[in-house]
């Protein structure tokens, strides 16, 4: 029997505007497989993230999430399903007001759990990335590195069942890269799926020689699996 | 003002929020005296349309010599007249205090030929006017009768124009509160974009990420009202009373159970900043994924 796809996607395009983005994408995201998405700057890989986790909706083709099509979503719906994804930004978005503890417990906030409750666990996560020391900071008083692994922290108190990062090990130095792939190789070993979209072919490597990742290379617009040789 | 639950994944905004404030404060205190301009042309009609309904004069001019031979038989018709309650003749003070808000109090009524007056009241069932001046022109050349219909009727249809200016101002008042808060809301909003993204990210649902603005701009407009309530209360009460104005004014402000209804400004002030900051959030948030 088929073990259902975390995410298909079927010939699917996206434009903005005029300007075809992305054209005849197929992917499937089998649970619990660990994805590398490549490719140049420009060429896609954010929004074909931000597909995945439904910022963006494909303007011709299939998608299934979880296995339910994203076009019969509605608004609500795809604000649950978003639950269901741990998504890391370069970026990071954080609320810059609060102190870190809350930041990473705004998952469970937004969608009516009590963060009290989830203190240990909370807790767990927090030493699990390093940063059990950080609780009370705010996000602009993390450094880079500290804010990608809160990031991550909280991409995953919900416990999702994917994990999309976007550039994750952007603007960090090479020790915290692999600190971080580490993690998200944990993550993977857990059962999570993982997609990574990154332009670091290095970090690739390092990940291969720990779990099983397939490379997809965005080029031309489209798709394709990427060779051997890296 | 406490902070809690979705309200605090907003950052305090400065400027929306003084402005929010300021707007909901200073449409309550013009509410205030809208609410007061409404009661008081309402008091004013009331009491021109019931007073003056039932009285009526008879103005006597006459050479100086035949005034009150005139009088008197002015008031022999009128004590003979079916409808009338009771006639008496205005005396000199009460004619001169007619007379004071326009000439001053040293006017010399007994040199001047100023007419007599008799004061009518009539009885519920009314005066045959017809008949009554017939007979005042048969006795009394010099009586002129006057039931006040010809002024009491613009000034009652003036009154309840500056009733219903008064209600449309509130109207007015209400809308442009709306707007502006409308506004505030659209721009913090809009300042917040990254907040919402952050929201979106976590999978927060629309209501969760409306309620954190509505519940912000609804505290801030009642607080803002309450303010700008009190404030217009404490002017309307600083305000000269109808009495030591003089004259026929009644006076701009609240009587009795009157001084309770500006209460209501803050919590239907706070009703429209609900609905209108739940309308904008709801229509912008549905503008982006």
């Amino acid at each position: 029997m088929d073990t259902p796809h975390v995410i298909e996607l079927q010939n699917v395009a996206y434009s903005y505007g005029s300007d075809a983005l992305l054209s005849d994408v197929t992917l499937h995201l089998a649970p619990g497989s660990f994805h590398f998405l490549t490719g140049p700057s420009g060429a896609g890989k954010s929004t074909l993230l931000k597909l995945c986790y439904m910022e963006l909706m494909p303007s011709a083709g299939q998608m299934t999430v979880f296995g339910r099509e994203v076009s019969d979503l509605r608004r609500d719906d795809i604000a649950r399903t978003r639950r269901r994804i741990g998504v890391v930004h370069q970026e990071c978005q954080f609320l810059d007001h609060l102190p870190l503890t809350e930041n990473l417990s705004l998952p469970l906030t937004v969608a009516g759990r009590d963060p009290a409750e989830e203190a240990e666990n909370l807790r767990e996560l927090m030493t699990w990335v390093g940063l059990s020391t950080r609780a009370q900071a705010t996000p602009p008083e993390l450094s880079g590195g500290e804010r990608q692994r809160a990031a991550l922290a909280r991409a995953v108190i919900m416990d999702p069942e994917l994990i999309l990062a976007d550039e994750p090990t952007g603007n960090v130095d090479w020790e915290m890269s692999l600190r971080l792939l580490q993690l998200l190789v944990e993550l993977n070993r857990l059962g999570k799926t993982v997609l990574v979209a990154t332009h670091d072919l290095n970090l690739i490597r390092a990940a291969k020689s720990q779990v099983s990742v397939r490379v997809l290379r965005i080029a031309d617009r489209t798709l394709q699996l990427s060779g051997a040789d890296l | 003002m406490g902070r809690s639950g979705a309200d605090r994944v907003v950052p305090p905004t400065g400027f929306t929020a003084r402005l929010t404030v300021f707007t909901a404060a200073a449409m309550a205190f013009l509410a205030v005296f809208a609410l007061a301009l409404s009661l008081a042309t309402d008091r004013l009609a009331s009491r021109w349309s019931e007073a003056l309904a039932r009285t009526a004069t008879v103005r006597i001019s006459a050479p100086a010599g035949q005034v009150a031979a005139q009088v008197d038989a002015a008031m022999e018709v009128l004590r003979t007249t079916p409808g009338v309650d009771s006639a008496r003749p205005l005396s000199d003070a009460e004619r001169r205090a007619l007379l004071e808000p326009w000439f001053g109090p040293d006017l010399p009524l007994d040199r001047l030929r100023i007419p007599a007056l008799i004061e009518v009241v009539e009885t519920p069932t009314g005066i045959d006017t017809t008949g009554l001046r017939a007979r005042l022109a048969g006795e009394a050349p010099g009586a002129i009768f006057d039931d006040h219909t010809r002024w009491r009727a613009p000034l009652v249809r003036a009154a309840g124009r500056l009733r219903m200016l008064g209600l449309f101002s509130l109207l007015l008042i209400s809308a442009a509160t709306a707007a502006m808060i409308t506004l505030a809301a659209q721009a913090a909003l809009a300042a917040n974009a990254r907040v919402i993204a952050t929201l979106r990210l976590v999978g927060a649902l629309d209501t969760y990420i409306a309620r954190a603005f509505v519940r912000r701009f609804t505290l801030r407009a009642f607080a803002g009202a309450l303010a700008g309530t009190l404030a217009g209360l404490a002017t309307v009460a600083s305000l000269p009373r109808a009495d030591a104005a003089g004259g026929f004014l009644t006076g701009l402000g609240f009587t009795g159970a009157e001084w309770a209804l500006p209460l209501l400004i803050p919590p239907i002030t706070a009703a429209v900043a609900f609905a209108a900051t739940r309308f904008a959030a709801f229509r912008q948030l549905r503008e982006t994924t």
